[in-house]
């Protein structure tokens, strides 16, 4: 079943086309990759999805609905969570505290004046962590944690907004080899337990074809390719696109293309 | 080394511990506070000081007052109102003052009145020059000596009787004293010149004049006469731009203050000659007292004296004679020494009257004229202060008290 | 207002051709500097100030030599370049140490040199203001339309073009100017080039200084020079650089014209509100347009947000809180009355920075205008009690309306900004308040303020009152701490963490920093309402630049990251200001070098120290 519909996206800047008639669907509990050399226009399609780019045409759908003009906050509203490249995390506050501002966000009551945040949602913040196998950490700042910890935190705070799709950029840049595939097969766990669907950009191949169940390749803004990594990795456009490069996109351990 | 050095700190604690109860014992001296805008108006403020301070050392030199010696502790007042008040509130709650005196604006020294109002406490005023000190907002704890807007601009405008200008220009700061002599000078040219008219009123901020576009703005109404109370840099600029359009040419113009040396000196040979003026012309007065004065000045201090140097003079003397005449240093009784007082000053009798606290201190009004390099007054006359002040009726119907 | 002569006009059109051009020069200098550095360099006008002494003192010393043109042309370049080395001189010794550190640092740093200089000016040159000498050759005036109009200003209109012609060649003909031009469009990007930075940034301050000097130096025949020039001056090219875009020299070129004319034609339509005017152009166009003419948003956000962090609650706050109401309600058992009268200033200061802090170390907006609100609580209720004559226990709560209404206004347009351009923006807030305070005189009073201003009877001896406001500054910042701690306050920290991570879980950004400007300015309304009635009276310096200055001071001094820095800082500036102020007439050179002192050694205040210390013991 459909979650979410992306027809027909175009975006440019000045004379640059940056997106090109994008279309594409991501069903729920699908995990959906989006590969293509640097510029292909990755970050632009991903930021018209989760509301941070406005997109010349075409249409974004959720569950139907269209959220093409909506805010990245009603997005979150309608069930559109994210993690980014650098994550971004309040590095002033606790672990536990992170989730917890989402939950308070998620329950509309971040104009709350009296009962102190750090007392409301607790255990179920310490539950998402734990969740992200962080619930050790739930006292300790987010500044003091190993990145691939503040990753982690990232994600359970996405997941506190029960989404419905999942939108992660680079998610394992930054990490060491061996956290990635962790986190990885984390969040493929999670997303099919909760039949998340999980939009995601990677440079990592081994990341992409191991746990995508399908593959869009983006070329010059342009959709040049799509089907299961198998499929993908067989297509001769996609060879030449990465500069007949074709070990690029064999999966060999430990060697990450960068 | 150290231990000297520790010795000394030592010895330097106990002196100020022990120093007070200790001249206390004997005769403490009379604390008088004083409060001025010594930072930020310098060119009146600094030869103040020096009047005051030659005054103070002469009467302590005598012995003091009532076998007392007199201790002044002075204070910037910060120029601005709310800061003056708290110097003030400083100088009596801590420092535990008689009396004060000072102050160079006269929105602070309506401020100042207000808080001796408050307090109950003798504040004497010593440059500000708004009516509101000794008028609408006078009280019975407030004095001044200098001859304020009202007395100096009535003097002004008898002389601009004979020169037959009827459109009339103001330029005026835009604060109290400025506002306090433009009002004053519209109603008094208006009820002494017939068919005067007023074309032309700008009031630049005070230190903020655009004196190149305030100049042609006045120009574009074609005044014959133009009556002005800007002091300080605000002046120097406009009398440059002034000149330079050819704005006084033919044109009758008052100022206020002008011929003080405090005003004049920074002007040099740009003086626009011809204006009528108030001001001291110290250097042709040859009366012997002000004559001594003016020699023990100079040679105390190097330097001309202007007429903040006679002022704070005048101001340290009186307030020593009226402490002698109380017997106390007690608010009422400094308040009943001051009132309807008669002092022998160096530029002659001074009363000060009682119904509104306000001197008869005059001033020497004339034409400024270029001398050498520098500018200078020609055609003066000392103008007595009784002869120009509000009527009894005036001070009765504006005064609360 | 006259009849419409064309030569009047045409006159005053020149005069305002001519404000321009001087005040370009100046600004062209100040925006130079923001592009390579990102530091808005408040000394700017004080190096201006500089020029003008200098030269003032210089040229007629050198006219005595020679007297001709050439001789007073090459003494305003020789004071123009003696500036250019003292700002070479306040690069190496202070900027250089502050690139990377948080704006609010920066800015307080550069003020620290505006108070430094005030007092070295007049230490060096006297006290007096000095008239320079008019330009040889250039006395006569010349006739225009039948008008005489001065030859000197003349010869201003041509310099701004003609510092515009040169420091374009300078920018797009020589190396330096190259690197100038890379590093205003991409800082990082000269860092990956192999560049010398420390060269290029000591030469941009050199560039800087030596505009600014020339600015100062060009006013000596026309402006007196006198020490309240710095601060004018700072205002004026403030609002040109950022209307004209920060880092563009051409949008400050427009800028200067469009101000010129605003004065020159201003002082005809509303002659006594000339200094609004400057200010409601800058809050316009930063309304319409974010960045001015030519400015661009910084890249990756160039603000650097430090603040309050999670703390575990203290063992025995509780007991602590008690103790605190003790010793304060104890304290008039043993001060005499004008302790206490220090102590109700501290109190007062202390609900004034604490009301900041919300701001600042919790939402990361970096207010330069606090004072607005602060002010607009202490004229709310003095305006209330001069017209409406009502008594203290209504104008208190007016006051506060006053302020918060305030803060909700200027908040609107604060808040859609970031970084420097909302410093500039509240700084602007609090300018038009100071503007219209000063000039609206038939309200305000203008300059002599509103007097009268004491308190309801039964509250009016020091105890009473001190008690009054030991009261109303406890249950506010008590108030304050709970808001800080719950979910808007942890809200305003998300955002002020990760602006991008606070929109993603939902959360509004604009609409939790609006509310926090109201709560802020309502609070700091209070503490400005409290202090009116304190004093008896309220004048403009309340809505000043330096009132906003004490505020940041104290939250500097007390540490930026704790709650009750704020409030430690209160006391320790105010009571310091109060045993040192009466021993020295140098009070702003030790606050200046304290000021500085702290940005480079100290920047985790008193509080955040002795915690850092007491963390690394246990």
């Amino acid at each position: 079943m459909t979650l979410l519909a992306v027809n027909g996206l175009h975006k440019s800047f000045g004379g640059v086309v940056a997106a090109r008639d994008v279309t594409f669907t991501v069903a729920r509990g699908e995990m959906l990759a989006i590969i293509g050399p640097n510029g292909a226009g990755k970050s632009t399609v991903f930021n018209m999805v989760g509301g941070q780019l406005r997109p010349d045409r075409g249409q974004v759908l959720l569950d139907g609905q269209d959220i093409t003009h909506a805010s990245p906050q009603k997005r979150f509203r309608r069930g559109v969570g994210r993690t980014f490249q650098v994550a971004q995390t309040f590095l002033s506050m606790s672990a536990a505290e992170n989730v917890q501002m989402a939950l308070i966000s998620c329950n509309r009551q971040s104009n709350g004046l009296w009962r102190p945040a750090s007392e409301r949602h607790r255990d179920k913040a310490v539950e998402l962590l734990s969740r992200v196998g962080m619930a050790e950490a739930a006292d300790t700042p987010c500044s003091a944690l190993a990145y691939g910890d503040v990753k982690r935190v990232e994600l359970a705070i996405a997941l506190a907004g029960q989404p419905k799709l999942l939108l992660m950029d680079e998610p394992t840049a930054g990490m060491a080899p061996r956290e990635r595939a962790a986190l990885m097969d984390l969040t493929a766990s999670i997303a099919e337990a909760q039949g998340i669907g999980v939009l995601f950009t990677e440079h990592d191949m081994d990341v992409v074809f191991g746990h995508a169940a399908r593959v869009l390749v983006l070329l010059r803004g342009q959709i040049i390719a799509a089907g299961t990594p198998d499929q993908v990795r067989q297509d001769e456009q996609v060879k030449r696109a990465y500069l007949g490069d074709a070990r690029a996109l064999e999966p060999l351990r430990g060697v990450s293309p960068a | 080394m150290a231990t000297t050095s520790t010795i000394r700190w030592l010895a330097f604690g106990a002196a100020l511990a022990l120093g007070a109860p200790a001249a206390q014992a004997q005769q403490a001296p009379i604390k008088i506070g004083e409060l001025n805008s010594y930072a930020q108006w310098a060119a009146f403020t600094v030869p103040y000081r020096n009047g005051w301070q030659m005054a103070l050392d002469e009467i302590n030199a005598k012995g003091g007052v009532l076998g007392r010696k007199i201790e002044i502790v002075s204070r910037d007042d910060g120029a601005t109102t709310g800061s003056a008040t708290r110097v003030a509130d400083e100088l009596v709650s801590r420092e535990g003052v008689s009396l004060l005196f000072g102050s160079f604006l006269s929105n602070v020294g309506v401020a100042m009145a207000d808080y001796a109002n408050q307090k109950k406490i003798v504040y004497i005023a010593a440059e500000p020059l708004t009516d509101a000190v000794t008028m609408a907002q006078g009280n019975r704890y407030t004095f001044r000596i200098r001859p304020n807007n009202f007395m100096q601009v009535g003097m002004l405008v008898d002389q601009a009787k004979a020169s037959g200008a009827k459109r009339w220009a103001i330029v005026a700061p835009n604060y109290e004293y400025g506002q306090s002599a433009a009002a004053v000078f519209k109603r008094l040219i208006q009820e002494r010149v017939p068919g005067a008219q007023i074309v032309a009123e700008q009031y630049p901020a005070l230190g903020k004049i655009e004196a190149g576009a305030t100049a042609s703005a006045i120009e574009q109404a074609k005044p014959d006469g133009i009556f002005n109370v800007l002091f300080g840099p605000d002046l120097t600029q406009f009398v440059r731009e002034g000149n330079t359009r050819g704005l006084f040419e033919d044109t009758t113009v008052l100022s206020l203050l002008t011929g003080e040396p405090e005003w004049l000196l920074p002007l040099k040979d740009e003086v626009p000659e011809g204006w009528t003026v108030t001001g001291y012309p110290w250097d042709e007065i040859k009366e012997p007292k002000h004559k001594a004065f003016i020699d023990a000045y100079r040679a105390k201090y190097n330097d001309t004296p202007r007429l903040g140097s006679l002022l704070g003079y005048m101001v340290m003397t009186m307030i020593g004679d009226s402490i002698e005449r109380a017997g106390s240093t007690e608010t009422d009784a400094i308040i009943k020494a001051l009132e309807d007082a008669k002092f022998d000053t160096v530029i002659g009798p001074v009363t000060m009257r009682g119904i509104d606290n306000q001197a008869t201190m005059g001033a020497w009004v004339g034409k400024l004229v270029l001398k050498g390099a520098a500018g200078g007054m020609t055609d003066w006359t000392y103008q007595d202060g009784a002869s120009f002040m509000p009527t009894e009726a005036e001070v009765k119907a504006v005064r609360k008290d | 207002m006259p009849a419409l002569d064309p030569a009047f006009l045409a006159v005053q059109a020149l005069s305002g051709l001519s404000s321009a051009s001087s005040l370009f020069i100046t600004a062209c200098g100040l925006t130079i500097v923001f592009g390579v550095t990102r530091i808005v360099n408040f000394a700017h006008g004080s190096l201006y100030m500089i020029g003008a002494y200098t030269a003032a003192t210089l040229v007629p010393r050198l006219l005595e030599l020679s007297f001709g043109p050439v001789t007073f042309w090459a003494g305003i370049l020789i004071s123009a370049i003696i500036v250019g080395l003292i700002g070479v001189i306040i690069e190496v010794l202070l900027l250089r140490r502050i690139y990377g550190a948080p704006e609010l640092f920066q800015l307080l740093a550069t003020f620290g040199v505006v108070l430094v200089v005030q007092d070295l000016v007049v230490q060096v040159f006297g006290p007096q203001d000095i008239l320079g000498p008019r330009a040889p050759g250039l006395r006569a005036p010349v006739e225009i339309l039948g008008r005489r109009f001065p030859s000197y200003e003349l010869v201003l209109i041509a310099a701004g073009p003609i510092v515009l012609g040169l420091v374009w060649l300078l920018l797009r003909k020589t190396r330096f100017g190259v690197l100038v031009r890379a590093a205003t469009q991409d800082r990082d990007m000269v860092a990956s080039l192999g560049v010398n930075q420390a060269l290029l940034f000591t030469g941009t301050l050199f560039l800087g200084a030596f505009l600014a000097g020339l600015g100062g130096a060009l006013q000596i025949p026309r402006v007196s020079a006198n020490t309240g020039m710095d601060l004018s001056i700072i205002a004026e090219a403030f609002v040109v650089t950022v209307v004209g875009g920060m880092g563009s020299v051409p949008g400050a070129f427009l800028a200067a014209l469009i101000i010129g004319q605003l004065q020159a034609f201003g002082i005809l339509i509303f002659p006594k509100s000339t200094l609004v005017v400057v200010f409601l152009l800058m809050a316009v166009v930063l309304a319409i347009r974010p960045y001015g003419f030519f400015g661009r948003a910084e890249i990756g956000g160039g603000t650097h947000a430090v603040g309050i962090a999670s703390r575990s609650p203290l063992p025995g706050r509780g007991l602590i809180l008690l103790i605190v109401i003790a010793v304060l309600a104890a304290f008039p058992l043993v001060a005499d009355a004008y302790l206490l009268k220090v102590a109700t200033e501290i109190l007062i200061f202390a609900l004034f920075a604490f009301s900041l802090q919300l701001l600042i170390g919790v939402g990361g907006i970096v207010s330069f205008g606090h004072a607005a609100f602060f002010g607009l609580g202490a004229y709310g209720a003095a305006l209330a009690v001069k017209w409406y004559g009502v008594s203290m226990e209504a104008a208190l709560p007016l006051g506060l309306a006053l302020a918060a209404l305030g803060a909700g206004l200027a908040g609107a347009f604060v808040v859609r900004l970031s970084g420097i351009y909302l410093a500039m923006m509240t700084l602007a807030a609090a300018q038009i308040l100071y503007a219209v305070a000063f000039q609206w005189v038939e309200v305000t009073g203008g300059d002599n303020g509103i007097v009268g201003v004491w308190p309801s009877s039964w509250a009016s001896g020091p105890i009473p009152y001190y008690l009054l406001t030991a009261a109303l500054t406890l249950i506010t910042v008590l108030l304050l701490k709970r808001i800080i701690d719950a979910p808007f306050g942890y809200a305003l920290r998300a955002a002020r963490d990760s602006e991008a991570r606070a929109e993603a879980i939902g959360l509004k950004v604009r609409q939790h920093r609006w509310l926090a400007f109201m709560i802020a300015g309502a609070a700091a309304g209070l503490a400005g309402g409290i202090y009116a009635f304190s004093r008896g009276s309220v004048d403009p310096s309340l809505l000043g630049i330096s009132t906003s200055v004490d505020a940041l001071t104290m939250l500097l001094l007390g540490g930026i990251q704790t709650v009750v820095g704020p409030l430690v800082g209160a006391a320790a500036l105010h009571g310091l200001r109060d045993w040192i102020m009466p021993l020295t007439s140098l009070w702003r050179l030790l606050l200046g070098l304290s000021i500085i002192a702290m940005v480079l050694i100290f920047p985790r205040g008193l509080v955040g120290t002795v915690r850092d210390w007491w963390g690394a013991r246990a």
